[in-house]
């Protein structure tokens, strides 16, 4: 039995995905903060802690006014955008681990397709789409300025080394919109696509990602509640364990960019953040019945794969065209369709499926699920079956 | 020096730290930061030595040869201020440091990682300077990307 936390998440809840929302980005999170609360059997009024993470232009402030919150003993934002996206769950964890909140709320709710699009080039080279990053002053004036562009560099280099080529991502992209395709929730419900539909669609940057090989963009929300285990005992779910969650930034690090490590080919903060997941629970790979993978980029895949040790550094392309991340395989890679087939909610989508996981809720469901690892490079968590 | 007609590359946005890197591109050199007192080489600059935490730092003419790591070519979204088929490179320099900037003059049919290049340099808007990288030994005339 693994020891860990004694935080536990006891509520999740969305809105629709969609590329148009219609209504403003605090709607939104107001929207999915209430029905994760709603979830969990509990109001605004027991909410005293609060935490999201970079690029949601939501304030605490705002968010407290709106769903009628009476005191917020303890609020957060975790850096580093959807690397950061499991940072909230870390926070929330420490705040009840520590007392300095009892119950701690979670989301992310943007109109990142309507609104502000990420896959948009944006030449400003004085503001950081990236969060204050400062790779953006040694990127934009290269023509280097767009996540597709950034991330292709380490990419290129990954093709290189393994000899992977663009037809070897399409294995990823056909999985995650084949899941999708039987998620009601999915932006792709019902539309899988095959090799050749990926292989068809245009290169966004050549030779590394076709825009089949892209997330999509959306709009929406994801929300989360997080509790002690003995304040979960009397709410409406059956509470989903945070055995831990962690932030990593190795040295070297930049958020989204990955120049400066030695070997571009190995994913230096997904490694250190799964180490430190399994070294806390004394769980591995082998424990986790699903992992819930952050893939800005079918590529991304590999990377998760390979840092968190489900397979072997350089293989992670022919495990996935093997089929070992099918529902059926040795570890379903995100059974909800990830952000390339469900929904682009910046990394929280894939906490909320987590939980559904673990409670036995998903469209998708895989059998017996104990452990899930949600990995998102800088931030990681296992949740586990109370 | 530029083609005012043309939409230029944004100029490098430069702050305390990196000011000696850009100001070296204006002239026509490639500066490095490196430790005055364990020096070491360090790109991108940065106040302090993460090795030995000094914060003496020398700028250092380097010798402009590298050899390509990585490469991409953006194709979508459009950039109007670069020409068609630019290329993205990232290379290591001779002395230790990986660095970004563009490949220019080859034809991609030819790039090969680890091949070796040498720098110039192409004004940008705002009477700035970057970096640019091409295969080494060519008699190019710093057409930039």
């Amino acid at each position: 039995m693994a020891n860990g936390s004694n935080a536990a998440i006891v509520g999740i809840g969305q809105t629709e995905f969609s590329k148009n929302s219609g209504r403003s980005e605090l709607q939104l999170a107001c929207e999915c903060i209430k029905a994760a609360l709603d979830d969990a059997g509990l109001t605004p009024a027991d909410v005293d802690g609060m935490s999201t993470f970079t690029i949601d232009n939501n304030e605490d402030v705002d968010l407290v006014r709106s769903l009628g919150i009476k005191n917020l003993r303890f609020s957060s934002r975790v850096g580093h955008g959807g690397g950061g996206s499991v940072g909230p769950l870390a926070h929330a964890m420490a705040a009840v681990d520590s007392g300095l909140a009892d119950v701690v709320v979670g989301w992310r709710a943007m109109n990142e397709r309507s609104e502000y699009r990420f896959g948009v080039s944006q030449m400003d080279t004085t503001s950081s789409q990236g969060s204050g990053s400062g790779f953006i002053e040694w990127s934009l004036p290269f023509g280097s300025a767009s996540p597709a562009a950034w991330t292709s560099v380490q990419a290129q280099r990954y093709m290189h080394r393994y000899g992977v080529t663009n037809e070897d991502f399409a294995h990823v992209s056909v999985q995650l919109r084949k899941y999708a395709s039987t998620n009601p929730n999915a932006w792709f419900y019902q539309k899988p696509i095959t090799v050749e539909d990926h292989q068809t669609s245009r290169w966004i940057v050549e030779p590394t990602f076709r825009l089949l090989d892209c997330t999509q963009e959306s709009d929406g929300g994801v929300g989360f509640v997080v509790t002690s285990r003995e304040r979960a005992r009397d709410l409406k779910q059956p509470p989903v364990r945070i055995l831990h969650a962690t932030q990593a930034i190795p040295f070297g690090t930049e958020t989204v960019t990955n120049y400066y490590h030695d070997d571009l080919c190995r994913f230096d903060s997904g490694i250190a953040s799964s180490q430190e997941l399994y070294r806390r629970t004394g769980l591995g790979p082998s424990d986790m019945q699903v992992a819930m993978l952050y893939d800005h980029f079918t590529i991304a895949i590999y990377w998760h794969l390979e840092a968190a040790g489900f397979c072997k550094q350089g293989e992670a392309a022919e495990f996935v065209k093997d089929g070992q991340i099918d529902i059926d395989g040795t570890i379903p890679v995100s059974p909800n369709g990830g952000h390339i087939g469900e929904a682009y909610i910046h990394g929280m989508n894939n906490v909320a499926e987590a939980v559904r996981q673990i409670r036995g809720t998903a469209a998708n469901q895989v059998a017996d699920v104990e452990h899930v690892l949600v990995a998102a490079g800088m931030s990681g968590a296992i949740l586990g079956r109370d | 020096m530029s083609e005012t007609t043309k939409m230029q590359r944004p100029a490098p946005a430069g702050g305390r730290d990196s000011a000696f890197f850009w100001e070296g591109c204006k002239r026509g050199v490639l500066v490095g930061q490196r430790c005055a007192d364990c020096k070491r080489f360090h790109h991108p600059p940065r106040p302090m030595c993460p090795d030995c935490n000094s914060l003496e730092r020398e700028e250092v003419e380097l010798s402009g040869r590298a050899t390509l790591h990585s490469w991409a070519k953006p194709v979508h979204p459009r950039l109007p201020m670069f020409e068609d088929d630019y290329l993205v490179a990232l290379v290591d320099l001779d002395e230790g440091m990986r660095m970004l900037s563009n490949l220019c003059e080859v034809d991609p049919d030819d790039i090969e990682i680890g091949m070796p290049l040498e720098v110039f340099f192409v004004p940008t808007a705002n009477d700035g300077a970057v970096h640019q990288f091409r295969p080494a030994g060519s008699v190019g005339r710093g057409k930039g990307a």
